[in-house]
C-alpha cells in the first residue's frame, strides 16, 4: 500500500506538472504537443548537471541547480516549437512531433557523446532529492522534494490563471486573440509567454520523473510516454489547475498499479501491467466523448494568430 | 482572389490545371529540397562538433546510405529497400488523410494493430501471404475508423484520440502477442511469442505459406528482400488516381478544404471522414504486413515504451512530400536511405541517432516549409491570373476557395 502511495504521489505530480505546462500553453492558443520531447530534454539537462556538479556540494544547491537547469533546457526547447508555431505561424502539431522526434534522438546522442560509450544510459545519485517519512510502526513513505515545488506550482498557477491580470491576458489570447489585440494585449509576447511556462514545467516535470525512483536512466526510451500522457490529464482536467491536479492523482494510480503489477498482492488478480497500463488512456477517451460536448477546450487554440485577421 | 476564383470555370480546364499544377509540383519539390539540404547541414555540424577529424567521412557514409559497402555485400541495400516499403505505406496512411484534413498521428498505433493482424493470420492461422495482408488492413481499418468515428459524430480532436489509441493498441498488442496461447487437438501449444527469443516466431521458418513471395529477389539481394517494395508503389500510384481522377477522392479533399462548403455542395462530410480515416488505417495496416511478412523484423512485446518508428516516420515521409502520394515513395526511400546511412556510421566516433536528429530537423522545417510553398503559389497565382489550384469542379472549388480567403 505504501508503495503504491509513494508512485502515486511521485507520478501524480509529474502528470501535474507537465499538464499545467500543457495549460498554460494551450490557453495561450499554441497546442503543446511536444510535452513528450521537452520532458526528454528537461530530464537530460538536469542529470547532466547532476552528473557534473563537484561531489561536495550541499545538497540543496544540487538540488536547486539541477531543476533550475531542466527547467532552462525545457525553455529553449520549447522556444523552437513557439518560433514555428508564433512567429512563422506553421502548424502547431506537425511543429510538435517534429520535436519530438528531434528530442529523444538528440538525447541519446549527447549521452552518448558525454559517456564516450554506445550505451545512452547515464547514473547518478538521488539521495539530495529523497528523504523517508516516518509515520511510526517502522514504516516509512519515501517522499521527494517534488512533491512540495510541484504543490507550490499548483497553487501559483492557479493563482496567476485566475487572479492577475497577466493570467486573463494569457487565458483571452487563446479565446478570442482578435479582441485580445484590439484592447492592446500583444498576443504573439503572450503566447511566447505560454509556450515558455510550458517549456520551464514541462523540463521540471521530466527531470522529476527521471530523478526519484531510479538511479540510472536510459535515455532511448525518451521518458516512456509520459508527456503524452499528461496531454491526457490536461484534457480530462478540462484546462482546469485545480481539475488537473486530480485528473493527474487519477492517472497516476493507474500508472502506479502498472509499476507494481507483477509484484504485489495485485499478482493474484491476474491482470498484466499491460492493462493498467491501458486504463488511464481509455477512461480519458470516455471522459472526452462524454464531455466533447461542453468541452472547455481554448476557442482559439490550434490557429496560428494573424494579425491581417482582426 | 474572388476575381480569379470567378473567372477560372471559363479558362479552358486542361490549361489551367497543367500549368498550375506544375508550377505547385515544382514549388513542392523545392520547398522538400531546400528542408533536406538545410536538415544534413544541421548534420554535418553535429557530425563537426562531435569529431572534426572524421566529419568528413561520417558524411559521406550517411549520404551513401544503403550504398555503404556494396560492394562486399548487400545488406545494407536491401535493408533500405525493405524498410523504405513499409514507410511508403504509413506515409501514405498519413498523406491520405491529410487530404481530408485530418492529422493522422496515429498511423503508428493502426500499424501496430495490423502488425498483430498479419501476425496472427501468419503464425496461428497459416494463412496464405494475401490473407494476412487483407486481415492487417482490417484491422488497421478498424483503428483507424474509431479516432474517425468520435471525430464525425463527437467532434473530438483526432491528434488526440489517435494518440491514446497509439499507446491503447501499443499496450493492447503486447499483451495479447505475449499472453496468446492455444491448445490444438493433438496437444501441443501454439504461440505467437518465442520467449527464448524474446520475439514473435520467425514467419519466414514457422509459415512460410504466409511470408510474401521474393520472385528471386532474396537471392540478390538479402533474405528480407520481397516484392513488398513493389506492392508498395503500385498502392502509391492507387492512392494517388483515387484523391486525384475520382469523385471520392474529390469529395475527400473538398471536406479537407473546407467541410461547411463541402457540406453546402451536398458532400457527406461525416462520412468522407470516417472513410478517410478508414483508409488511412488500412494503409497503415498494410504497411505493418509488409514489415513482418517479409520477416524484416519481429514483434518484440516487452518493448513497451513507443509504438514502432516506423509508424511514427510515417509523418516525415508525408510531410517532406508534401502529402502527394507519388512523392511518398521518394520521400520514405530518402528517409530510408539516411536511417541506414546513420546506422553504418562507424560506432567508435559517432551515433547513430545523428540520422534521427536529421530526419527531425528536416520534418521541423517541412512545417513551415509548406507555409513557403502557400507563399510561392500565391505569388504565382497572382502573377498568372489563373487559380493554379483549380479543380474540375470548378464550381465547388471557387466557393471553397472564397470561404478561405475569408
Amino acid at each position: 500500500m505504501l508503495l503504491l502511495i509513494k508512485y502515486t504521489l511521485l507520478y501524480g505530480i509529474v502528470l501535474m506538472l507537465v499538464a499545467l505546462g500543457g495549460m498554460f500553453s494551450e490557453r495561450s492558443g499554441v497546442i503543446n504537443l511536444a510535452l513528450e520531447g521537452i520532458m526528454s530534454i528537461g530530464a537530460l539537462a538536469g542529470v547532466l548537471t547532476l552528473c557534473f556538479l563537484p561531489e561536495g556540494m550541499a545538497p540543496g544547491l544540487i538540488v536547486l541547480f539541477s531543476i533550475l537547469s531542466s527547467a532552462l533546457a525545457g525553455v529553449i526547447y520549447s522556444l523552437l516549437l513557439g518560433f514555428s508555431a508564433i512567429t512563422l505561424k506553421a502548424d502547431q502539431t506537425i511543429g510538435g512531433t517534429a520535436l519530438n522526434m528531434m528530442a529523444t534522438a538528440l538525447a541519446v546522442v549527447i549521452v552518448k557523446v558525454v559517456n564516450g560509450t554506445a550505451s545512452a544510459k547515464l547514473n547518478y545519485s538521488n539521495t539530495a532529492f529523497i528523504f523517508d517519512f516516518d509515520l511510526g510502526n517502522g514504516n516509512k513513505l519515501t517522499l521527494n522534494v517534488f512533491l512540495f515545488i510541484g504543490l507550490a506550482i499548483l497553487v501559483l498557477a492557479a493563482l496567476f490563471l485566475y487572479k492577475t491580470k497577466w493570467g486573463l491576458r494569457l487565458r483571452s489570447c487563446g479565446e478570442h486573440p482578435q479582441a485580445a489585440d484590439s484592447v492592446g494585449i500583444n498576443v504573439y509576447q503572450w503566447r511566447y509567454i505560454g509556450v515558455m511556462f510550458s517549456g520551464l514545467l514541462g523540463g521540471i516535470g521530466g527531470f522529476a520523473y527521471v530523478i526519484p525512483s531510479v538511479s540510472t536512466w536510459n535515455f532511448e526510451v525518451g521518458v516512456t510516454g509520459f508527456g503524452f500522457l499528461a496531454l491526457a490529464v490536461m484534457i480530462f482536467g478540462q484546462w482546469k489547475p485545480i481539475n488537473i491536479f486530480g485528473a493527474a492523482m487519477f492517472f497516476a494510480v493507474f500508472k502506479s498499479l502498472a509499476n507494481i503489477a507483477d509484484s504485489t498482492f495485485l499478482a493474484t488478480l491476474g491482470l498484466s501491467k499491460n492493462i493498467y497500463d491501458m486504463m488511464p488512456f481509455i477512461a480519458s477517451m470516455i471522459i472526452l466523448v462524454l464531455f466533447s460536448k461542453n468541452s472547455r477546450a481554448p476557442k482559439a487554440e490550434g490557429i496560428p494568430y494573424d494579425k491581417g485577421t482582426r | 482572389m474572388a476575381k480569379n476564383n470567378l473567372a477560372s470555370p471559363s479558362i479552358p480546364k486542361k490549361v489551367v490545371t497543367g500549368k498550375g499544377g506544375f508550377i505547385a509540383a515544382t514549388n513542392s519539390i523545392l520547398s522538400s529540397f531546400v528542408c533536406i539540404i538545410i536538415g544534413l547541414l544541421v548534420g554535418f555540424i553535429i557530425l563537426l562538433c562531435i569529431n572534426p577529424e572524421h566529419c568528413l567521412e561520417g558524411f559521406m557514409t550517411i549520404l551513401s546510405g544503403g550504398f555503404n559497402n556494396i560492394s562486399i555485400h548487400a545488406r545494407n541495400i536491401s535493408k533500405e529497400i525493405s524498410e523504405a516499403a513499409p514507410l511508403i505505406m504509413t506515409g501514405l496512411s498519413v498523406a491520405f488523410a491529410y487530404k481530408t484534413g485530418l492529422f493522422n498521428i496515429g498511423a503508428a498505433g493502426q500499424y501496430t494493430v495490423g502488425a498483430l493482424g498479419a501476425i496472427y493470420c501468419a503464425l496461428v492461422l497459416q494463412l496464405p501471404w494475401y490473407v494476412c495482408i487483407l486481415a492487417a488492413m482490417v484491422c488497421g481499418a478498424i483503428w483507424g475508423a474509431i479516432p474517425g468515428l468520435l471525430k464525425a459524430f463527437f467532434n473530438v480532436n483526432e491528434v488526440i484520440t489517435s494518440i491514446m489509441f497509439n499507446w491503447i493498441a501499443l499496450y493492447g498488442v503486447n499483451e495479447i502477442v505475449k499472453k496468446f496461447a492455444i491448445t490444438n487437438a493433438d496437444g501441443s501449444i501454439t504461440r505467437m511469442y518465442e520467449s527464448a527469443k524474446n520475439k514473435t516466431y520467425a514467419i519466414a521458418t514457422k509459415a512460410p505459406g504466409s511470408r510474401i513471395p521474393d520472385l528471386g529477389l532474396s537471392d540478390i539481394f538479402s533474405k528480407s528482400t520481397t516484392i513488398a517494395i513493389f506492392l508498395a508503389i503500385i498502392v502509391a500510384i492507387i492512392i494517388y488516381i483515387v484523391i486525384n481522377k475520382t469523385t471520392f477522392g474529390y469529395e475527400l479533399k473538398a471536406c479537407g478544404h473546407n467541410k461547411n462548403a463541402a457540406k453546402y455542395a451536398g458532400i457527406n462530410e461525416r462520412r468522407s471522414i470516417v472513410l478517410s480515416m478508414v483508409i488511412a488505417g488500412a494503409l497503415a495496416g498494410l504497411g505493418a504486413a509488409l514489415y513482418y511478412l517479409s520477416g524484416v523484423g519481429e514483434w518484440n512485446p516487452n518493448d513497451s515504451t513507443a509504438c514502432p518508428a516506423i509508424g511514427f516516420n510515417g509523418i516525415s515521409v508525408a510531410l517532406l512530400a508534401v502529402c502527394n502520394p507519388i512523392g511518398c515513395i521518394f520521400s520514405a526511400l530518402l528517409i530510408s536511405h539516411i536511417t541506414v546511412g546513420g546506422s553504418c556510421l562507424p560506432t567508435a566516433y559517432y551515433q547513430p541517432e545523428i540520422a534521427d536528429i536529421i530526419i527531425g530537423v528536416i520534418i521541423y522545417l517541412c512545417a513551415f516549409a509548406m507555409l513557403f510553398k502557400m507563399f510561392i503559389g500565391k505569388f504565382v497565382k497572382d502573377r498568372s491570373g489563373a487559380n493554379a489550384n483549380a479543380e474540375p469542379k470548378a464550381s465547388v472549388a471557387s466557393t471553397s476557395k472564397k470561404e478561405e480567403s475569408k
